[in-house]
């Protein structure tokens, strides 16, 4: 029976010999994560049945990433429970401030996600996996709880939507633009409930971190995933991360291993269902910004003329790697933003924070007149570092945009990629790069 | 289950923002949290909810973040249950997971602010008191009842647990 990347991973996940979308199955998790607002529900729920000890204690994964380091007295003390919890259950992957990073950009680099891995995490976000071939999807806190107990999680078998991407990327445009069209495009249910299959020539010419970017906003379409066939970029991504000789954890033999040989069967049949095929010629797209207030009203940034901006924020998970980074520190050397602007740079993980410092764009952000900031969700979610008071407007690289996200009901969030961002700090009001 | 309860009705989107800002995901207590439910959206919402209250709303209830603060607020407010056109996935897993009470209409949109329903939950049925109209809802599929009819998730994972 032919069946998409997503089927093929759920179902090796199981003990079922086959399946099919909309039926119901329990499946074992590779990895469950939590962070420090979704995890505390999970950990009271788990305390309430007076099981002493969790499912395995390498598959689960804790980071006080959003509130952290604590914004005030409440979230020091969810950030605790978590401190408190890992402690007693030898939870290693427990990564305290001074390790943590902003979980879905950390991960990856903790070598803690690989090709065909199933893996759950109490945040909606989680999707950014499939970046890397995984089916990876968002849950809720009881969720997380119950993956605690037993390893598990049930699952309704998504129907998958193939999304293909042709032509050539013109300059300034990546994964994010991508991503922004597609969501304005079908919008924010589009893909309600399915599984995103990211590909075509453009897909595969991408770098990891615009994979990661495109992933990362499945969930702003409504889907359950969003995955990308893993290639020679993906395998050279994990190569890097990995050393030769480490050891990989030894699940799924069907569909596992080191070797290269066995990731690359992680594909979708030829003949796989599919519930719809969208194709994108992307050879004249620039790029894209979500307007207020949902991820699906999407405009090409030349439309957009004259939004004057109070703040620019360029980090999340979205867009806070290391080529994000690159991308805003070189358009924005040698120049200043524009005088009352608000320019917050977030690398996502200690080990960006260290390269920015180490290729100078760190100096570069701060000279400019920007801050930067240790790694944090932070403003993304209208928690700190940069709320948004009444009639401010910020452009963000993050990825939601709904009523007072960022702070106050009566603020304004525009999304876009990082070198709009930075051409925006510089003029003050939303801009293509070129035009500066 | 019968469920009798009067109407507040919101359009589609209704995102998890909206139902609880992020702001206030610092607590893990339902009555806590139901205190500020619709609060950015519909400021004066926990003021005219009533115990036993149904939200009524369109497309895509729930959409953005997984936080299950989310259906745990509008439970802390009062609302016994929640019907939608469409519910966003990660919401319909909470709903399920917590015991939520919640019915997927194509005819969500017939339904007015202010309407007193009256609904079966085994059955699906939704009755219009106020317009005189039933409307029929998705039923769920067994996987799902059970999960409700066991008190939620956790309940029927040591259920099984037990059972073995």
């Amino acid at each position: 029976m032919p069946y998409t990347i997503a089927e093929k991973i759920l179902l090796v996940h199981t003990d079922r010999k086959d399946i099919e979308p909309g039926e119901f199955v329990e499946a074992k998790v590779d990895l469950a994560l939590g962070n420090d607002i979704t995890a505390p529900l999970a950990i009271q729920e788990f305390k309430k049945t007076g099981i002493k000890k969790v499912f395995d204690n390498k598959r689960i994964v804790l980071v006080p990433d959003h509130f952290a380091p604590a914004k005030d007295l409440n979230s020091a003390n969810q950030c605790k429970i978590l401190a408190d919890f890992a402690k007693e259950q030898k939870i290693k992957n427990y990564f305290e401030v001074g390790c943590m990073g902003i979980e879905h950009a950390l991960l990856p680099e903790k070598k803690l996600v690989l090709p065909g891995d199933l893996i759950i995490g109490a945040d909606s976000h989680t999707c950014t996996y499939g970046a890397l071939g995984c089916y990876a999807t968002g849950v809720g806190s009881t969720d997380l709880a119950r993956a605690f107990i037993d390893g598990k999680c049930w699952f309704k078998v998504p129907r998958t939507m193939k999304f293909v991407y042709t032509g050539k990327l013109k300059k300034w445009v990546g994964g994010k633009d991508l991503i922004l069209y597609t969501i304005g495009d079908i919008g924010v249910d589009g893909a309600l409930c399915r599984i995103m299959e990211f590909s075509g020539p453009v897909i595969r010419r991408l770098g990891m971190d615009d994979r990661f970017a495109m992933s990362n906003m499945a969930i702003e379409a409504g889907a359950r995933a969003g995955i990308i066939e893993p290639d020679d970029i993906t395998f050279d991504y994990i190569k890097a991360v990995h050393s030769p000789q480490s050891t990989v954890h030894k699940k799924n033999k069907k569909l596992l291993s080191v070797d290269r040989g066995q990731w690359t069967k992680l594909k979708s049949d030829k003949d796989a269902v599919y519930e719809r095929v969208y194709e994108y010629d992307v050879s004249k797209l620039e790029p894209q910004v979500a307007c207020p207030h949902l991820p699906s009203n999407v405009q090409p940034v030349s439309k957009l003329k004259d939004i004057k901006l109070d703040q620019v924020v360029i980090g999340s998970c979205t867009n806070g790697r290391i080529s994000d980074l690159r991308i805003a520190a070189k358009i924005l050397k040698g120049k200043k933003i524009k005088p009352g602007l608000r320019l917050i740079v977030i690398p996502a993980t200690q080990k960006i924070y260290l390269q920015a410092v180490k290729e100078g764009l760190v100096g570069v952000f701060v000279r400019a007149g920007g801050i930067f900031s240790t790694p944090t969700c932070g403003p993304c979610l209208g928690g700190h570092m940069g709320i948004l008071t009444d009639a401010e407007t910020c452009l963000a690289t993050t990825n939601r945009n709904f009523i007072g996200r960022m702070g106050s009901p009566k603020s304004f969030v525009y999304l876009s990629n990082p070198a709009v961002a930075a051409a925006s700090a510089i003029k003050g009001r939303i801009t293509h790069p070129d035009l500066l | 289950m019968m469920i009798k309860g009067r109407v507040h009705k919101f359009g589609d989107d209704i995102n998890t923002d909206d139902i609880i800002a992020a702001k206030y995901l610092v607590s893990t207590d339902a009555k806590q949290l139901g205190s500020h439910c619709m609060e950015t959206i519909r400021p004066d919402f926990i003021a005219k909810v009533k115990e036993g209250d149904i939200i009524v709303a369109g497309k895509n209830f729930g959409c953005g973040s997984s936080r299950e603060h989310a259906p745990l607020a509008i439970k802390g407010a009062g609302i016994r249950a929640v019907i939608a056109e469409s519910f966003a996935g990660i919401f319909f897993r909470n709903a399920i997971n917590i015991g939520l009470p919640f019915l997927e209409s194509v005819d969500a949109d017939k339904i007015n602010d202010g309407d007193v329903l009256e609904i079966d939950l085994s059955g699906g049925i939704i009755k219009n008191l106020k317009q005189g109209e039933t409307y029929r809802s998705q039923p769920f599929p067994e996987f799902l009842q059970d999960i409700i009819a066991r008190g939620g998730l956790i309940n029927r994972v040591i259920r099984c647990i037990k059972s073995r």
